[in-house]
């Protein structure tokens, strides 16, 4: 039961422009790199590490592509330095369709699972409940029932940042205030999606850093609480990254899977800057699929995130 | 907090002990997994490469110094380098004018209102009368989130709520701060995107508006390599002067430190630490290039347990115990003080060595949550005289804490031995030294 296509024309040029940034500075760079040469030398590819590692594709990812290239080089000796980028495309692409669990990053809601539980977790400010005030009003706007769980019980006026966004979307938001059990909103916000045959609930927890042993134990028991009522629920955790993040992303995504099993990536703040490397890397080094990407502050800014459109995107030069 | 860039680096200088002197092909060797490190720890590359290279040429220069081991001399240049690149000494915000106003700046979810509640608790504490102004008009909630945390550190918060304007709230919130006699005026405003013109531009008039002593640029400290672009995007159009690193109470290694400094060339000013709000601490350079060096922290330590212990309460248990009457009041009073200090790892991680060899170890807040339940299960005429617990009451409270009669013996016992020692050691010094004044 595929959903929504998101990648519509207007979705891609959506893509296209949140991405401007990235694209321009990967491919003037690139440019740069290989002005006045005929062909990929040692030089050449140096820059290109360079210019890898500053888009944050992290150093593993970068080795592993510059490898790859090297070696096309080394096989195919008239390979030109005006041919880098194509090769470079294929390159990331091989990469990151090898990884792609996605599919063809349909928005799926499992059929009989009503409702379909979402869990949300992520590091402090990465946009969790951001994220999901534009979830939940992509699901209304497809006629699902949603219903939303505030279980940030935790940061100050965070169940009143849901409310708002509840409001905003016409969704009902379960609550039992600040500094409640997080575990037992979220048991009634499932209870409540159930009694009422709601089609999604989801659940927004407190940002957390990773490395917090007691706070990753409160994810572990929200999520035992939840199954006690489905017992296949969550059929998706989320854990939201914040695109901007450095190499720290990677310790984020493990320890938050050893706590909770992330089913599933969502990148956001990916609109602006130098920032689309992160994804490859993220997608390189990680098994969990990349599932939402956000480019922009407005509700359809959160996009389902498909591997080939990305690097589509990514690497369609600017018609001007 | 950085633990990851010292583990490596300490793995890149044992590349070179056991080779007793410097020579060009190890150090040059060494200089390449340092940068690597430094890379991998989110450093700008292009900075990253200067660094080792500036280190490079110094090490080469001393090869003949004999006397030193060669990873001892390479830890020197290198701490040195890092202490130089991370700003050299401590810097304070500028408070100049009546009020003195602080403007807080930052990309989305870099921990900018969290940072103005520490800041106006640090403010406070200080003995200034703070007000906080909740300029971010466009996230949900986020003025409810300025007004509960500022009702947590107990200082008022200055809103309104339906004025869509964030330059008019700042000119207001200020007019009401002269009103008031406030002292200190901290305004906190909305998470906005470097290339987002519009907002950039919002920030600009509001820095315009209010004339800040002081801008801050608050940085996620886990931010990767685009540190520098957002670094020089604000710097460009604020001209700050100086940086806040938040959330440095995770496992980041941090290099946007070092990338941000270097960059733009403004100190960072504060680190936060945590969750709670006393968790905000002042950049030591050289302590934080010690840190990264795996060279431990004694003096934050040493400091942040003096700002958290009440004078007045330690001269109390002082002669308590020179009386020996601690009891178990007090020992449940010192387990509140060493709470408020904050998160107990971090704590461990600055005491030199203990943070390598505990870094896998989990401690926990909650280690402290039995023995709490315990003294608390006693009546309060037991816990004024320890010595009336005898095996019936143990029993009691071992029931009533939820706790075993072994774990109540034991933390009995440990309260003997704890009171014998002091005795020995205010018997042999005649008074306990009374800890140091707080450092200001």
């Amino acid at each position: 039961m595929g959903f929504f296509d998101f990648f519509s024309k207007e979705k891609k040029e959506k893509l296209d422009q949140g991405l401007t940034k990235t694209k321009e500075s990967l491919f003037s760079k690139i440019t740069k790199a290989v002005v006045g040469k005929d062909k990929v030398d040692e030089e050449v590819l140096d820059e290109l590490e360079e210019i890898l590692i500053g888009a944050d594709v992290g150093i593993q990812t970068t080795v592993k592509i510059i490898k790859a290239i090297e070696e096309r080089v080394a096989k195919d000796k008239y390979l030109g330095a005006s041919e880098l980028d194509i090769i470079l495309k294929e390159e990331v692409e091989k990469l990151l369709l090898t990884k792609d669990k996605a599919g063809t990053g349909a928005l799926e809601l499992l059929p009989g699972t009503a409702p379909y539980v979402i869990m949300v977790v992520g590091v402090n400010g990465v946009g969790k409940t951001t994220t999901i005030g534009k979830l939940a009003s992509q699901f209304h706007r497809m006629d699902k029932k949603v219903v939303l769980g505030a279980a940030d019980t935790f940061r100050a006026a965070a169940v009143e940042q849901l409310k708002l966004w509840g409001a905003r979307t016409g969704v009902p938001v379960i609550e039992h205030g600040m500094n409640t059990d997080p575990a037992s909103v979220a048991f009634d916000a499932v209870k409540k999606a159930k009694e009422i045959g709601a089609d999604v609930v989801i659940i927004d927890t407190a940002g957390r850093l990773h490395n917090k042993v007691g706070l990753m134990n409160e994810l572990t028991k929200i999520k035992r609480v939840i199954q006690k009522f489905i017992p296949e629920a969550p059929h998706e955790v989320l854990l939201v990254l914040d695109g901007s993040t450095g190499q720290n992303a990677l310790t984020q995504a493990q320890e938050f899977s050893k706590a909770t099993d992330i089913t599933a990536l969502a990148i956001t703040k990916l609109d602006g800057t130098a920032k689309g490397g992160v994804v490859i890397g993220i997608s390189d080094q990680l098994s969990v699929p990349v599932k939402y990407i956000g480019v922009g502050e407005k509700i359809d800014d959160l996009q389902l995130f498909n591997t080939k459109e990305f690097v589509d995107s990514l690497f369609s030069r600017e018609k001007k | 907090m950085f633990e990851s860039l010292s583990n490596k680096l300490e793995k890149a200088f044992k590349t070179l002990k056991g080779q007793g002197k410097i020579t060009e092909i190890n150090v040059a060797q060494t200089v390449k997994e340092i940068r690597r490190a430094l890379v991998d720890a989110d450093v700008n590359y292009k900075i990253a490469k200067q660094v080792t290279e500036k280190i490079l040429n110094e090490a080469k220069g001393k090869d003949v110094l004999i006397a030193v081991k060669p990873g001892e001399l390479l830890t020197k240049i290198v701490y040195d380098e890092l202490t130089e690149l991370m700003g050299g000494t401590v810097q304070q915000v500028k408070l100049v004018g009546d009020p003195a106003i602080i403007l807080v700046a930052g990309l989305q979810g870099s921990g900018k209102t969290t940072f103005c509640s520490k800041l106006a608790l640090l403010m406070k504490k200080q003995g200034r009368n703070t007000l906080l102004i909740a300029a971010d008009i466009y996230r949900p909630a986020a003025i409810d989130q300025l007004k509960v945390l500022g009702e947590q550190v107990g200082v008022e918060v200055y809103a309104e709520p339906d004025n869509k304007n964030a330059v008019e709230i700042a000119q207001n919130g200020l007019k009401y701060a002269k009103e008031k006699n406030k002292k200190v005026v901290i305004v906190d405003t909305a998470g906005r995107l470097a290339v987002d013109e519009q907002m950039m531009d919002e920030i600009a008039r509001i820095k315009a508006a209010v004339k800040p002593s002081e801008t801050l640029f608050v940085v996620d400290s886990m931010t990767g390599q685009d540190a520098v672009n957002t670094a020089k995007a604000f710097n460009d159009r604020l001209d700050f002067d100086g940086v806040v690193l938040t959330k440095l109470d995770g496992d980041t290694r941090g290099g946007a430190a070092l990338s941000i400094r270097s960059e733009v060339n403004k100190p960072i000013k504060y680190i936060g630490t945590g969750e709670k709000p006393e968790a905000l601490d002042l950049f030591y350079p050289d302590r934080m290039a010690q840190r990264i060096l795996g060279m431990g922290d004694v003096i934050s330590l040493v400091e942040r347990a003096q700002q958290a212990f009440d004078e007045e309460e330690s001269k109390r248990l002082t002669k308590k115990i020179r009386q020996n009457k601690f009891d178990f009041n007090d020992f449940l009073s010192q387990l509140e003080q060493v709470k408020k200090m904050g998160n107990l790892k971090d704590l461990v991680g600055m005491i030199p060595g203990a943070g390598k060899m505990l870094k896998d170890v989990e401690i926990d807040d909650n280690a402290f949550k039995p023995i709490e339940a315990i003294i608390k299960s006693m009546t309060p005429h037991e816990r004024g005289n320890p010595d009336l617990i005898n095996p019936s009451r143990r029993k009691r409270i071992a029931a009533g804490s939820g706790t075993t009669l072994v774990q109540v013996n034991n933390l009995m016992k440990q309260f003997e031995d704890m009171r014998k020692v002091m005795k020995q050691m205010s018997g042999m010094q005649g008074k306990m030294p009374s800890l140091p004044k707080a450092r200001r």
